[in-house]
Parts: structure tokens; C-alpha cells; sequence
């Protein structure tokens, strides 16, 4: 079965600071994945290139066996770490454009993820506070019927009542073709519906363990296991 | 059924003991259709893949059986399930000695500590 993302020897260095130092990963179809490490230790590099918005220094990622390109981007959902949305459009608009750029957006699903967490569709984005309008790009992001959705920091900006949903919604659409990644800090939160995890600290790999794997052998959390692993 | 969960375990053998709770305790009775693993896992907040892998812990132990295209059921078999239910008793009996141990307490100390205790329920 040929792996929905994979990373062969991935290295990327911006001048002289190495931000990923050849990196291996493979993920089957069917995993919600977290990707856990503290500040710059690489996640936001990993999915950018993912994206093909930076290219590798070294080595290759590959999306369903393929390169960033057209292709992989007609297939993958990505959630910036920043909210990258034209702020003049509303939420009625704003899918429209999805509808337009993605053949898979399910318009049906954003207009009641729309209505679940009681969001106006005619206010402009610009009128909204931040944390809504995050609300609103992760609606559009999980309502494309991907292969592949890279998620970066979802929840941090987000109330925790709202953050149960999100989760809820990522549970509920869970596709078991699809491979979700989400990358946090917020491990305690996401811990339960993660089927693995990947540790990454200064562009390596640390570790690849699955949850259940990781409490089994340790006899404690993963949110408990990186803040000791990670101990400053 | 109640879905929290401990740090210091693995989330699927948790959710393995909460349905067989459920099902000694007769909140499911035998023969009753379980909700599939998505309904389940969308209920409890787990990821399905760990949901689907508690079923088949229980598939294993013979408490719940499943039937081609029809869906997962609760076994019928009252033998087994009353031998998941004195297993059960004995893993809480054994932590429970355990703690009274800590304490200081021997076995027939712990034991009249019992009786005494059942004999408050009464009054």
C-alpha cells in the first residue's frame, strides 16, 4: 500500500540554520497523527513543505506516492498557521471560493458546522475576532473530502468549549482513507483521538509511537511523556 | 456510559473495561446490537482505530461477537460473561487488599472492617 505522506531523507536549511535535518516518516491511509514538538523544532517546516510552499534542501516528501504539485494540492487540506483568507469576503462567499478552487469541498458540511457553532454567514470576516474567523478557515479546511489534511495549531487560538467540537468534528469525519496531521502544543486536548504520535525536536525525528504504545510503556500520558522529555 | 478516562493506562484497554462493565453489570444485556465502532468512538472522543481495537479485545475474550453485515453483538453465552464478572470482582478485590495493606490492615482485620461497614449500610 503506498503511504499517504512520507518524507525520504527530508532536509531543509534556511542559510545556516538547519530547520529539518533529514527526516523519515511514513504514514498510512487512516491515521490521525499529532505532531508534537516545542517552538522551532521544525512542525511548521515539515508542512510547508508538504504543501510544496518550500522546497526541500535535500530529499523528497511525497503525497500518495507523488511530489507537491497540482496534484498532491487537488488532495490535501491545509490549515496555515496563520489565517490566510481574503478578510473583504463573508462565510457565503468564502465558499463559494472553496467550491470554486476544491472539486471535493462539501459545501453541504461547512454550511452546518456553519450553523452548529452559530456563526453569522453574512458578517465579513474583517468584522470578526480573531478566534472566529480561525473558526471559520478550519470549518472551510474540514469540509474538503481530502486525502491528506495538515492541520497547524488548529485549536490554539480557540476556546475550550469550541476545541471540543473541532475534535468532535474530526472524529465524525473521519474518513479511513484519509490521514490527518495536527500539529500542537496542546497534546493533553488531542491525546485521545490521536492514533500515533511523532516527537520532533530541532529537525529530527525523535520518536514514532503510537498513543496507546507510549502509555502501555511508560505508564503515563503523552502529555506527560514529552513535558519530560522536553524539560527545559 | 461514562467516558473519562486515566493518564497512566492505554486508552483502549480503558475503553475494553467500560463496555464490559456495561455488559456484566447488564446494561447491555446479551444478545443486545452494540452502535458501530464510528458511533461509538464519535461518543466516547477516542479515535476509531482505538475503539476498533477494545472490540476486538472483547472479540477475543468472547463477550462480543460479530456477524458479517449484520453488525456487533453481546454474547448470549452467560457462562462467559460470568466469568468476566468474577474476574472482574478479583482485580477490584486485589487493589482494594492492596490499599487496606498499605494501611496496616491484615486480612481478618480487613474483613470485620467489612462486616462493620455492611452493618452501617443497614441502620
Amino acid at each position: 500500500m503506498t503511504a499517504t505522506f512520507e518524507c525520504k531523507g527530508l532536509s531543509k536549511n534556511f542559510g545556516a540554520t538547519q530547520a529539518l535535518d533529514g527526516v523519515n516518516i511514513s504514514i498510512a491511509p487512516g491515521r490521525v497523527v499529532g505532531l508534537l514538538g516545542p517552538n522551532g523544532s521544525g512542525k511548521t517546516t515539515l508542512i510547508k513543505l508538504a504543501n510544496g510552499l518550500l522546497t526541500p534542501s535535500e530529499g523528497e516528501v511525497l503525497i500518495c506516492g507523488k511530489r507537491p504539485g497540482p496534484e498532491s494540492k487537488a488532495v490535501v487540506s491545509y490549515l496555515p498557521d496563520k489565517t490566510c483568507m481574503p478578510l473583504w469576503m463573508n462565510p457565503v462567499q468564502l465558499m463559494a471560493f472553496f467550491q470554486d478552487f476544491y472539486g471535493d469541498f462539501d459545501r453541504q458540511r461547512a454550511e452546518d458546522m456553519l450553523q452548529r457553532l452559530g456563526l453569522d454567514k453574512k458578517q465579513k470576516l474583517s468584522q470578526m475576532s480573531k478566534g472566529t474567523r480561525e473558526k471559520v478557515q478550519l470549518i472551510m479546511v474540514m469540509s474538503r473530502k481530502a486525502k491528506l489534511y495538515l492541520l497547524d495549531e488548529p485549536i490554539g487560538g480557540v476556546d475550550p468549549a469550541t476545541r471540543d467540537y473541532i475534535l468532535d468534528t474530526i472524529i465524525r469525519n473521519y474518513d479511513p482513507e484519509a490521514v490527518v496531521i495536527i500539529s500542537t502544543h496542546l497534546i493533553s486536548d488531542v491525546e485521545k483521538i490521536l492514533d500515533e504520535v511523532l516527537f520532533i525536536n530541532r529537525g529530527r525525528i525523535m520518536l514514532q509511537a503510537s498513543v496507546d504504545d507510549i502509555r502501555q510503556q511508560y505508564g503515563k500520558s503523552v502529555d506527560e511523556y514529552f513535558r519530560e522529555v522536553f524539560k527545559c | 456510559m461514562d467516558w473519562t478516562f486515566n493518564n497512566d493506562m492505554p486508552i483502549y484497554t480503558q475503553l475494553v473495561d467500560k463496555i464490559k462493565l456495561s455488559i456484566v453489570s447488564g446494561q447491555l444485556p446479551p444478545g443486545e446490537k452494540l452502535s458501530t465502532v464510528r458511533e461509538l468512538a464519535a461518543e466516547a472522543k477516542v479515535n476509531p482505530n482505538t475503539m476498533q481495537r477494545a472490540f476486538q479485545e472483547l472479540e477475543r475474550e468472547g463477550l462480543v461477537f460479530s456477524q458479517r453485515s449484520n453488525g456487533r453483538f453481546v454474547t448470549e453465552d452467560m457462562e462467559v460473561i460470568m466469568e468476566a464478572k468474577k474476574a472482574m470482582a478479583q482485580t477490584y478485590i486485589r487493589s482494594f487488599v492492596e490499599s487496606m495493606e498499605q494501611l496496616g490492615y491484615t486480612g481478618e482485620e480487613i474483613i470485620s472492617l467489612i462486616k462493620g461497614e455492611k452493618e452501617e449500610d443497614k441502620k
